[in-house]
C-alpha cells in the first residue's frame, strides 16, 4: 500500500527498496534469480551506467531450506544427510564439520583408518568441486568446451568416490565415530590409477584455458580484493588465499591428520580473479599430493569406534565448534546441546555467505562482464548461502 | 513470353536457387555445428533423429515453426516483427554477386563488393531494432553492443577488402577470382596475408560469432538482442546468423583463396570446399575460446586492426604505384 | 631484453590461441567418453557400489519371505518419515477357540494364545521423500534392509514412487484386502 502511495507500481520488495542513486540516467537491472551466470537462484540487482556497474546488491533467500531449523527437530544422526545437501559441491567438508563438532563435544576417539578415509574422500571431493567450478567459471566467461573436459575427469572421480561413499553428489558417508563403510582394494587401485591420470590432465587444462590470452585478459586485474577487504568481510578459502592471506582451516584449525602429510597452502598475492583461479588450480595438485600420501600410509584397523552412537543417541550437554576447510572456504559448525533428544541449536558457518559479501564491494565500477567474472571467481554455491 | 528479359529470368531463377542454397546450408551448418561441438567435447552430439542424428536440424526447424509467436506486452509491434524479417531477407541479396563458379553467378555486378558490404550493414539495423523494440533491458544492452561492434568492425573489414580492390582495380568479385591463378601460391592470401587475417577477425565480429558473440553473450545478457523472441522470430535470426557466416566465407574465399579457381579442375566445387573450410574454422574457434570483454573487443579493433589495416592499405597503394 | 620481450609478447599471446585450437582439435579426433544410454550402459562394477533405493533382505530360511521382523525401529529412525511398516495382526480366533481358551483360563491353566507372526504385512518406502541417507539400513537391528544397486529406477507417476518392498517376496503376508498390482 505504502509503495502505491509513493507512486511505485513496478517491481517487487527488493527492487523498490533498492535506493535510487543520485543520478537519473542509470539502468537498474535484475540479474537472476534465473540467470545463466548466477549458478542457481542468486539474484543480483545492479545499477548500470551503460555497461558499468555503479552498485550491485545480492539478494538471497531464494533457496532457503531451513537446515539450521531442521537440526533442532531431529537427532544428530538423522541430521547427517542434511550436510550432503548444504553444499552439493563439497558435501564431505560439511560432513566432517558436523561429525567433528559432535566428536569434539562428546570426546570420542575416532579410529585412525577412519580419519585417513575421511582425508582421502574429502580431498577427492575437493577436486571434484574445483573441477565443477572450473567448468562453470569458464562457461561464465563464454568458453563452452572446458566444462565437458572437466566433467570427463569429474565423472571418473565420482566413480571412485561412489565406491567409498555410495553416492555421486550428496555424499553423506561420515558417521559420528568413523565412516559408514571401509574402503576396499578396488578403491585404492582406482585412486592410484587416477592420480597420474589427473596429473596428466592438468597441463591440458593449463594450455587450453589458463594460458589462453583471452581468458587471461578477462581475469587479470579484475576484481582485486585486498587482504584488508577480505578480513573485514570474513572471507575464507581460495578467495582470501588469492589475496595473499595464507589462511587454510586445515592448518589453522588443525583438522585431524592433515599435519601428517606434506602439503602446501596454495597462496597467490595478486588478489584478482586470476589469482583466485590459480589458487584453485594449485589446490587440485595439492589435494592429489595429500591423497597419494594418505593412500601410501593408510593404517589397518576398524573404521568405526567401538560402541559408536546409534540413531537415538543423544548429544551430551555442552557447546562445541569445529571448523575445517571446504572447497569454498572455512566451513564451521557450532553445536549447542542441552542434552536432549535433539541438538538445541546448530549454527552453520558457510564460507559462501561471507564471500558473497565481498562481491558487492568489488563489483562497484566494473563492467557488467567483469562483475559476472568476479561472481564466478567466488565459486558460490547458492544453497550454502541460504542454508 | 518474349517481353520477359532474360536477365530478369536469370535473377528470379537465381534468387530461388539462392533461397534453396541458404536454407540447405542453414540445415547443414546447424548439424555440423552441433556435431562438431559434440566431437570436440568428446560426446556424440545429436544422435537420435535419423541415422547419426542427421535429421536433427529438420526436427529443430519443425519445432521452431510449431512454436507460438509471443510478443511482450510493452513491445513495439511493428518494429518487433520487422526486425527478424529485416535480419534474414537482405542476406539473400548478398548472394547475388557471389561467384559460385565460372558462370554460376546470379548476376555479375560490377560493384558486387560494394553491394555486399552495403546490404550487410542492414544486419546491424535489424539487431538494433530487435533489441530496442522488445523493451527488455538485456535486449537493449545487446543491441547497444551489437551496433558499436558492427560499426567498428566494418571499417577494418572494408579496408582489408579495399586492398584487394586496389590491387585488381575492380569491385567485381568474378573479375577478382578470375585474376587469381589456379594454384594456392597464386592466391591473394599469400600476397596480402595481413589483409586476410584482418578480414577473418572482422568477419568473426561482423557475424557475431564467438569469441566476439557479445550481442548475445549468454552468460551475461541471457540471450542478448533476441531475448524475447520465440518460434520463427528467433528462427529467422538464427538463420540470418548462419547465412551471414556463409556470405563472409564466400567473400573470403573469393577475395583471398581464389574462389572457384583451384588445382586441376576449376569449378564450383573448389568454391564450396573453401567456403566449408572457413566455416569449419569458424565453428572450431567458437568451441575453443572464451568470450572477450566488450571494451577489449573495441580495443582490438581501434588499437590493432584499424591501424594495421590502414598501414596495409597504404603499403598496397604505394607498391601498386611503385610497380 | 625487456623491450624485446615486450615486442614479442603479442606473438606469444596469439600463439596461445593456436595452442587452444590444437587441444580442441586433438580432442575432436579422440574417441568419445560418454555412454550412449539406451544403447550402452555403465559397466556393472560402477553399479555395484551405488546405493540405490532400499530393499528388504530375504529370510535365510525361506527366500520367499522377508527377513524383516516388523520391529518398527526404522520408521522413527528415518529423517524424512518415508517408511510405513505395519506388523501382521495375530491370527483370527474362532469363537470355539475363544471359548476353549476361556474355559481353560477358568480352570486356572496357562493359556497360550496364538501370537502375532513377527512379519510385516505392509512395507512401503515413499521414494519421493527418501534421500538415500541409509539411516534405516544402519538402524535395523536384524540387518534386513539393504541398498539396491538399481541405477535405472524411473517412474511416470507419483504412485510409482511408493515402493512396495514386499513385492519381491511371493510368500510374504499381506493384508486381507490386498490385491496384487497388475503390471
Amino acid at each position: 500500500m505504502r509503495y502505491e502511495e509513493m507512486g511505485l507500481t513496478e517491481g517487487d520488495f527488493y527492487s523498490r527498496n533498492f535506493q535510487k542513486g543520485a543520478r537519473e540516467d542509470t539502468l537498474i537491472l535484475n540479474l537472476g534469480p534465473q540467470h545463466p551466470a548466477t549458478h542457481g537462484v542468486l539474484r543480483v540487482i545492479v545499477e548500470l551506467d551503460g555497461e558499468y556497474v555503479i552498485r550491485a546488491e545480492p539478494v538471497i533467500g531464494y533457496l532457503h531450506r531451513m537446515h539450521e531449523k531442521m537440526a533442532e527437530v531431529r537427532s544428530i544422526y538423522q541430521y547427517l544427510p542434511n550436510m550432503g545437501r548444504v553444499d552439493y559441491g563439497h558435501a564431505l567438508g560439511w560432513n566432517w564439520a558436523l561429525v567433528g563438532a559432535v566428536e569434539k563435544l562428546a570426546g570420542f576417539e575416532v579410529p585412525e583408518r577412519a580419519q585417513y578415509i575421511r582425508v582421502i574422500t574429502t580431498e577427492l571431493n575437493r577436486i571434484t568441486s574445483h573441477l565443477l567450478w572450473w567448468g562453470a567459471f569458464t562457461l561464465d566467461l563464454g568458453a563452452i568446451t572446458p566444462i565437458m573436459y572437466a566433467f570427463d575427469d569429474r565423472e571418473r572421480m565420482l566413480d571412485i568416490l561412489q565406491m567409498a561413499t555410495g553416492s555421486r553428489l550428496t555424499h553423506s558417508s561420515f558417521r559420528v565415530g568413523g565412516v559408514c563403510a571401509d574402503i576396499n582394494d578396488t578403491f585404492i587401485e582406482a585412486c592410484k590409477e587416477f592420480i597420474p591420470h589427473m596429473r596428466g590432465r592438468l597441463p591440458m587444462y593449463r594450455d587450453l584455458v589458463t594460458g589462453n590470452i583471452i581468458l587471461r585478459k578477462r581475469l587479470e586485474g579484475v576484481g582485486v580484493f585486498d587482504a584488508d577487504l577480505c578480513r573485514r568481510y570474513g572471507g575464507s578459502g581460495p578467495v582470501v588465499r588469492g589475496s595473499g592471506i595464507a589462511y587454510d582451516a586445515r592448518k589453522a584449525e588443525a583438522t585431524p591428520m592433515y599435519d601428517r602429510f606434506d602439503w602446501k597452502v596454495a597462496v597467490q598475492t595478486g588478489g584478482d580473479s586470476m589469482a583466485r583461479y590459480l589458487v584453485r588450480m594449485d589446490e587440485m595438485e595439492q589435494s592429489l599430493n595429500i591423497i597419494e600420501q594418505a593412500l601410501a600410509s593408510l593404517p589397518e584397523g576398524k573404521v568405526m569406534m567401538p560402541k559408536a552412537p546409534k540413531v537415538t543417541w543423544q548429544v551430551p550437554k555442552g557447546e562445541a565448534y569445529f571448523a575445517t576447510e571446504g572447497a569454498r572456504g572455512k566451513v564451521g559448525i557450532h553445536l549447542v546441546s542441552d542434552g536432549g533428544k535433539n541438538p538445541y541449536k546448530i549454527k552453520l558457518r558457510s564460507p559462501c555467505f561471507s564471500n558473497l559479501s565481498l562481491f558487492a564491494e568489488a563489483a562497484r565500477g566494473t563492467l557488467l562482464a567483469d562483475a559476472l567474472a568476479i561472481l564466478g571467481s567466488l565459486d558460490l554455491v547458492i544453497p550454502e548461502i541460504d542454508r | 513470353m518474349s517481353f520477359i528479359a532474360p536477365e530478369l529470368l536469370r535473377i528470379v531463377v537465381g534468387m530461388v536457387a539462392v533461397m534453396a542454397f541458404v536454407a540447405l546450408n542453414v540445415l547443414v551448418l546447424v548439424y555440423a555445428e552441433r556435431k562438431g561441438a559434440g566431437h570436440i567435447q568428446r560426446r556424440p552430439g545429436p544422435y537420435e533423429v535419423g541415422p547419426h542424428g542427421i535429421l536433427q536440424p529438420l526436427a529443430d526447424a519443425g519445432k521452431l515453426m510449431g512454436k507460438q509467436l509471443l510478443m511482450p506486452k510493452s513491445a513495439d509491434p511493428i518494429l518487433y516483427w520487422m526486425a527478424p524479417i529485416l535480419a534474414f531477407f537482405p542476406v539473400l541479396l548478398l548472394f547475388v554477386p557471389m561467384p559460385f563458379g565460372p558462370v554460376l553467378t546470379v548476376q555479375d555486378v560490377n560493384l558486387g563488393l560494394l553491394l555486399i558490404l552495403a546490404f550487410a550493414g542492414l544486419n546491424v539495423l535489424a539487431t538494433l531494432l530487435a533489441g530496442w523494440s522488445q523493451n527488455n533491458k538485456f535486449g537493449l544492452l545487446g543491441a547497444a553492443r551489437a551496433v558499436s561492434q558492427s560499426v567498428a568492425y566494418e571499417i577494418p573489414l572494408l579496408l582489408s577488402v579495399l586492398c584487394i580492390a586496389f590491387q585488381y582495380g575492380s569491385l567485381n568479385l568474378s573479375t577478382i577470382v578470375e585474376a587469381q591463378g589456379s594454384w594456392p601460391w597464386q592466391w591473394n592470401f599469400l600476397c596480402q596475408p595481413l589483409a586476410f587475417l584482418i578480414f577473418l577477425v572482422s568477419a568473426f565480429a561482423e557475424t557475431n560469432r564467438a569469441p566476439f558473440d557479445l550481442p548475445e553473450a549468454e552468460s551475461e545478457l541471457t540471450a542478448g538482442f533476441h531475448t524475447e523472441y520465440s518460434g520463427m522470430g528467433f528462427g529467422l535470426f538464427f538463420m540470418a546468423e548462419y547465412a551471414n557466416m556463409v556470405v563472409v566465407s564466400g567473400v573470403c574465399s573469393a577475395l583471398f583463396l581464389g574462389g572457384w579457381r583451384g588445382p586441376f579442375f576449376d569449378g564450383v566445387w573448389w568454391f564450396l570446399i573453401k567456403v566449408y573450410a572457413i566455416l569449419a574454422l569458424i565453428i572450431w574457434v567458437r568451441w575453443t575460446y572464451p568470450r572477450v570483454r566488450f571494451d577489449q573487443l573495441l580495443n582490438i579493433n581501434w588499437k590493432w586492426l584499424l591501424p594495421l589495416a590502414t598501414a596495409n592499405l597504404f603499403a598496397t597503394v604505394f607498391l601498386i604505384k611503385l610497380f | 631484453m625487456s623491450a624485446l620481450k615486450k615486442i614479442f609478447q603479442p606473438v606469444t599471446d596469439l600463439w596461445s590461441l593456436v595452442v587452444g585450437l590444437q587441444i580442441t582439435g586433438r580432442n575432436f579426433a579422440q574417441r568419445q567418453v560418454t555412454v550412449h544410454y539406451p544403447r550402452q550402459e555403465v559397466p556393472p562394477e560402477v553399479n555395484a557400489s551405488y546405493r540405490g533405493p532400499i530393499q528388504l533382505v530375504a529370510n535365510p530360511r525361506n527366500a520367499a519371505k522377508p527377513k524383516c521382523t516388523a520391529c518398527n525401529i526404522c520408521v522413527p529412525a528415518c529423517p524424512s518419515a518415508c517408511i510405513t511398516v505395519v506388523k501382521a495382526p495375530p491370527p483370527p480366533i474362532t469363537p470355539e477357540q475363544e471359548k476353549a481358551f476361556q474355559e481353560a483360563e477358568a480352570r486356572g491353566e496357562e493359556v497360550e494364545r496364538p501370537a502375532a507372526p513377527r512379519e510385516p504385512i505392509i512395507w512401503i518406502n515413499d521414494f519421493s521423500l527418501c534421500s538415500l541417507c541409509g539411516v534405516c539400513v544402519e538402524a535395523c537391528p536384524t540387518h534386513c534392509i539393504e541398498f539396491s544397486h538399481d541405477l535405472y529406477s524411473v517412474g511416470t507417476s507419483r504412485k510409482d514412487f511408493k515402493h512396495d518392498l514386499l513385492a519381491p517376496f511371493p510368500e510374504a503376508l499381506r493384508p486381507a484386502d490386498y490385491k496384487p498390482e497388475e503390471k
